[in-house]
């Protein structure tokens, strides 16, 4: 009888001791899951869900205001690609990027390395370097279109002093391009800059203080340990400013007073061409169209991306790797 | 390593969705909230300058139960933006809206959104071609109208002395003649004189003034788009670019380097609408020898001019009409037109001693109140605007631009603006 009634007693401690067994497994494995879902709950409302949205408006007849029309499938994706600026746009969108991403992370990278200097009133010179990106953009371009002026501008009027050429800025297509690129550099290069300080400051300091025991100068010491010490903060810099790059709008839609990309759409990005259509010609069918392809594109770009740049880093990671043995 | 992929992609798509966020977030609405207390309050959208800012003090005197909220957008364009989208959404609205011309059309065919104007106790109020554009295809009036863009030709008597033509307000109109050739000889004239002085400012501004005298432009009366074949369209495209090739300083209207070129002896004359005349004294200030031609090539012409609505959106429409109704009359027009200039549409107040004897200081002290209200007289032509006048326009004035800055001729300006017309249907 007792020893039954202490089975019994037994037996239940053992489950209670199990039960809270479980819990704190489940604890352990679910807990940091429901730490992270309200970014996801948000992502799902905020993101996922216009992005489905604009799928189905892409495959209807949409006016901007008159809502809703029939369902047309694919068409709106074949008008868009059949006509000549969706392609003019794609072009100027990828110079746009490439003018000014690839400057920027260089210039942002040099920027970096010598704030990494011991230098008088370092944080002077940290906050000026991060001021252009308080400033808005459109602010941005108001000022710079200033010196961008076909005629009455600054550097075409230094130009002509010279008794050159004057510069056609808001006429041809590659010196448009360099004109917003500059714009966008303006205003990013300082906040990638700041990243790459950020992590230049991580870098222990004794590999420098060995390097240069060892006779390596400063781009030496810059080459072989800063930047391969850098390269995930590299990566994460090159697809940010991939996927912003690949959006630019306000620069180009500030850079004349119509911002429609020119006349003959000469700067003219996707964004734009999305706004052209969604709100001059009243189209969301086209222009979710549009905006689905850019999408699928930038996706496209950030996996590529992705994959040479780990690429990259594993054959450096091994060469570091090689190189040590070698040195121990 | 692992770890990185599924955050790379995470923010990738993050990266992109944010972006279609801004395409759908416009047709998610933004609630609108009306408080059922005693005072009545009413929210008015305007844009540039109205020139109501003391009326609606004036308003709220009278009528101690309202309380009026201004809200002032930049640009017209922007309220455009604005009006669209929340017509869109379906609220957001203000009590009165403010709409321009070149973008009622697009609205007259959503007219049962908004609150239809009776006509009994605004009757004869407007000038006819006034009142005509804001009707839609069922005979309702749909906005109260406020001012109107007539156009005279505004020209440097300055410049005009030096390549030897006459200064005088009246032989100058006599010289511009009433034609665009006559127009366009008195330029030839003046570059002959080596002033090396363009003309006018560009083929686009120009543009502006020949296609409001084309009754059915881009579009037959029943929405059927025949921009790209009509001949008067070509015959006009090709008569401006002609002109343009030897006149024009090439300078966009708006740009940057037009707003500039006030200061830098630019060009000579441009076609000004009422509105205009602000325009000009703010850009050219200090630049002296600004005068206006009572005269306008091809008979009259407008040019923009405004109107208030109330959409239906509004919950206090009887007192949004109220105030529309008040705002728009002759004598509350004459104030407004006081103090910022805008030209009243009203029949009366186009009549009054006080508009009549308007003088404008900064260009030589032109009786510019007669002037432009002979010019308003002289107006005959309502152009038909639909749909997709405002998309085929822009179309067009890139077209031009196209063939002033010289990135294309005007045989290939021309097709990809037959192709730009087509890609919009």
């Amino acid at each position: 009888m007792t020893t039954a009634a202490a089975i019994e007693v037994n037996a239940r401690s053992i489950r209670r001791i199990a039960l809270s067994h479980k819990l704190s497994r489940w604890d352990v494995r679910f807990s940091p899951y429901l730490y992270i879902s309200p970014f996801f709950l948000l992502f799902g409302i905020m993101g996922l869900f216009p992005l489905l949205y604009t799928a189905w408006v892409s495959v209807h007849d949409w006016n901007l205001i008159g809502g809703q029309g029939d369902f047309v499938g694919l068409e709106n994706f074949a008008t868009v690609l059949s006509q000549g600026y969706f392609w003019t746009s794609l072009r100027n969108t990828f110079s746009i990027f490439l003018l000014s991403s690839i400057p920027q992370v260089l210039m942002a990278l040099g920027i970096a390395a010598v704030l990494d200097f011991n230098l008088r009133g370092k944080t002077f010179w940290r906050m000026g370097v991060l001021l252009p990106y308080v400033v808005a953009p459109v602010a941005v371009a108001l000022i710079f279109n200033d010196l961008f002026g076909d005629k009455y501008g600054l550097i075409n009027s230094a130009i002509t002093g010279l008794g050159l050429e004057p510069i056609r800025w808001h006429v041809d297509v590659i010196p448009s391009h360099v004109a917003i690129a500059t714009m966008v550099n303006f205003r990013w290069t300082g906040y990638n800059a700041l990243i790459f300080l950020a992590a230049m400051q991580a870098v222990p300091r004794d590999y420098y203080e060995a390097a240069i025991i060892d006779g390596a100068n400063r781009l030496r010491t810059f080459r072989s340990i800063t930047l391969p010490l850098l390269r995930p903060i590299i990566i994460f810099v090159i697809l940010t400013s991939t996927i912003g790059g690949l959006q630019i709008f306000d620069e180009a839609r500030m850079f004349d007073n119509v911002g429609q990309g020119g006349a003959s759409r000469q700067w003219q990005t996707l964004t734009l061409y999305i706004y052209e259509l969604g709100w001059n010609q009243r189209n969301f069918g086209r222009a979710s169209a549009v905006a689905w392809l850019l999408f699928l594109i930038i996706i496209l770009i950030a996996v590529l991306n992705f994959v040479i740049t780990r690429r990259i880093a594993g054959t450096a990671d091994r060469k570091l790797r090689v190189r040590a043995k070698g040195i121990s | 390593m692992k770890r990185f992929p599924r955050s790379t992609i995470a923010a990738t798509v993050a990266g992109a969705a944010t972006f279609a966020l801004v395409l759908a977030g416009c047709s998610a609405g933004a609630g609108s909230e009306q408080s059922k207390d005693e005072k009545v309050k009413l929210t008015v959208a305007t844009f540039n300058e109205f020139g109501y800012d003391d009326l609606f003090a004036e308003y709220e005197k009278a009528n101690p139960n309202v309380k009026v909220t201004h809200k002032k957008a930049a640009t017209s364009n922007e309220a455009r933006d604005n009006l669209t989208t929340r017509l869109a959404a379906g609220s957001g609205l203000s009590d009165v809206e403010a709409i321009e011309v070149d973008w009622l059309p697009e609205l007259l065919q959503y007219s049962d959104k908004f609150v239809t104007v009776s006509s009994s106790e605004v009757k004869g109020r407007w000038l006819d071609w006034k009142e005509k554009a804001a009707t839609d295809a069922d005979g309702n009036l749909i906005a109260y109208g406020t001012d109107i863009g007539p156009e005279g030709v505004c020209y440097r008597s300055d410049l005009f002395a030096a390549a030897g033509l006459p200064t005088d307000r009246a032989e100058v109109a006599k010289l511009l003649g009433t034609s665009w050739e006559s127009y366009y000889a008195a330029g030839e004239k003046f570059a002959a004189a080596g002033t090396n002085v363009p003309w006018f400012d560009s083929a686009g501004a120009t543009w502006q003034g020949v296609v409001n005298q084309i009754p059915n432009a881009y579009e037959e009366k029943d929405g059927t788009v025949i921009a790209t074949e009509n001949p008067e369209v070509k015959k006009a495209y090709t008569s401006v670019l002609d002109a343009s090739s030897t006149l024009s300083a090439h300078l966009g209207q708006w740009s940057d380097d037009w707003t500039a070129s006030f200061q830098n002896n630019g060009f000579a004359t441009m076609l000004c609408p009422g509105w205009m005349l602000g325009v000009i004294s703010g850009n050219a200030e200090g630049v002296t020898g600004w005068d206006i031609a009572d005269t306008f090539p091809g008979g009259g012409g407008n040019w923009g001019g405004s109107y208030l609505t109330v959409p239906k959106q509004s919950k206090n429409q009887a007192e949004a009409q109220k105030l529309a109704a008040w705002l728009t009359a002759p004598e509350q027009q004459l104030k407004a037109f006081a103090s910022k200039g805008t030209f009243p549409s009203q029949v009366d107040a186009l009549a009054s001693d006080e508009l009549l004897g308007a003088v404008n200081p900064f260009f030589n002290n032109a009786p510019t109140g007669q002037i432009l209200a002979n010019r308003a007289a002289a107006v005959d032509v309502t152009p038909f605007k639909g749909e997709s006048y405002f998309a085929i326009n822009d179309a067009m004035q890139q077209a031009l631009t196209r063939v002033e800055d010289g990135t294309m001729t005007a045989d290939e300006s021309w097709a990809q603006f037959t192709t730009d017309v087509k890609a919009l249907g």
